[in-house]
């Protein structure tokens, strides 16, 4: 009797994507314990960064180095700008160092796509700032972004 | 026979994890100029092409000598940048050809020289840089509406490529003075 015949059951069942998430939140878990161990310690007071509206994304973070500027933050260091590269204070002299090491840490022919990130505080002065970028041209990193948050310049 | 509770649709949920695993930084991104040579002589460029923003120690602004406001940055820069030909105090122009439609233009030579003192402030100089990107960005918008009747983030790879050499973006940061005292 037709009436009776149980319909679709020769239908293949639809696969259950219930499981991606778990996957992807393992995926998150997986980051999360890898980048807090690569993670930077500041030493310096690199917020809050200046505001900017033409403003790109900054793609491709393994290519990115960044540049910490900044008055110390512990304040028995005092109050002048300092420079911060990886977990340490530093000179405009050593920046030229440390791009070598950043160069030797990349594939080869992802050099000329490094850029440099600079967060630097909105209140440091620009003689800092324009001796870390002269040491960088220098030794030819071209590349350089000035990390800035989203608003209206006019307010910085 | 009890029905079943419908199974809620959980596909979406790995989207918001993947939500979740993107980070991003924004910035704005410039090209630093390679190193000057020592003997290299400096390349003379006509004064009627250069465009001077000065920012001094306590954050004043000064354009072409006058004291301006940032406010006001985007708009002169505009304005400079502009071509008009027959002008004696604009900056020259020059037709140039350029591919994907846009065709012959009149392209200013003027350049924008940026000089801050090692006093200013690091928030100026983002903004003065930012308004100077935002002149050069909404002339870039004005011709891709007038090319191709689409907005800068509607074109394609071929046209953004052509319309960034249309309109270069000539900001020049001068070289540091180094003052002994």
């Amino acid at each position: 009797m037709a009436k009776f015949r149980k319909e679709g059951k020769k239908e293949v069942p639809q696969v259950s994507t219930s499981s991606l998430p778990d996957i992807v939140y393992m995926l998150i878990f997986f980051f999360m314990i890898t980048t807090t161990m690569r993670d930077v310690e500041l030493k310096v007071k690199s917020s809050p960064l200046p505001k900017a509206t033409e403003i790109q994304k900054l793609e491709h973070k393994a290519l990115v180095s960044s540049i910490y500027i900044g008055a110390p933050r512990d304040s028995k260091l005092g109050t002048e700008s300092r420079i911060q590269l990886d977990d340490s204070f530093a000179t405009p002299a050593d920046i030229a160092d440390w791009i070598q090491k950043e160069r030797d840490s990349r594939n080869p022919a992802d050099i000329p796509l490094l850029t440099t990130a600079l967060k630097v505080h909105k209140d440091t002065r620009m003689g800092v700032v324009t001796d870390v970028k002269q040491e960088l041209r220098k030794v030819g990193a071209f590349r350089i972004n000035y990390t800035t948050l989203k608003g209206s310049a006019l307010e910085n | 026979m009890a029905r079943k509770t419908p199974e809620i649709n959980s596909s979406s949920q790995a989207d918001i994890a993947f939500l979740l695993l993107c980070y991003v930084d924004y910035g704005i991104t410039r090209r630093l100029p390679p190193p000057v040579e020592q003997n290299d002589e400096d390349v003379k460029v006509k004064e009627r092409n250069v465009m001077n923003v000065m920012v001094n120690k306590s954050d004043r602004l000064l354009v072409n000598g006058r004291p301006s406001d940032i406010s006001m940055l985007k708009d002169l820069a505009k304005e400079f940048m502009t071509p008009r030909p027959g002008d004696e105090t604009a900056p020259e122009v020059e037709t140039k050809t350029f591919n994907e439609g846009i065709g012959d233009i009149l392209v200013s030579k003027g350049v924008i020289s940026l000089q801050n003192d090692r006093g200013t402030s690091y928030a100026m100089y983002i903004s003065v840089q930012n308004e100077l990107a935002r002149a050069f960005n909404e002339m870039k918008e004005e011709l891709a509406q007038k090319t191709w009747h689409k907005s800068l983030d509607q074109l394609s790879e071929d046209q953004t490529k052509a319309l960034n050499e249309a309109v270069p973006v000539r900001v020049s940061e001068a070289e540091p003075v180094d003052y002994k005292k």
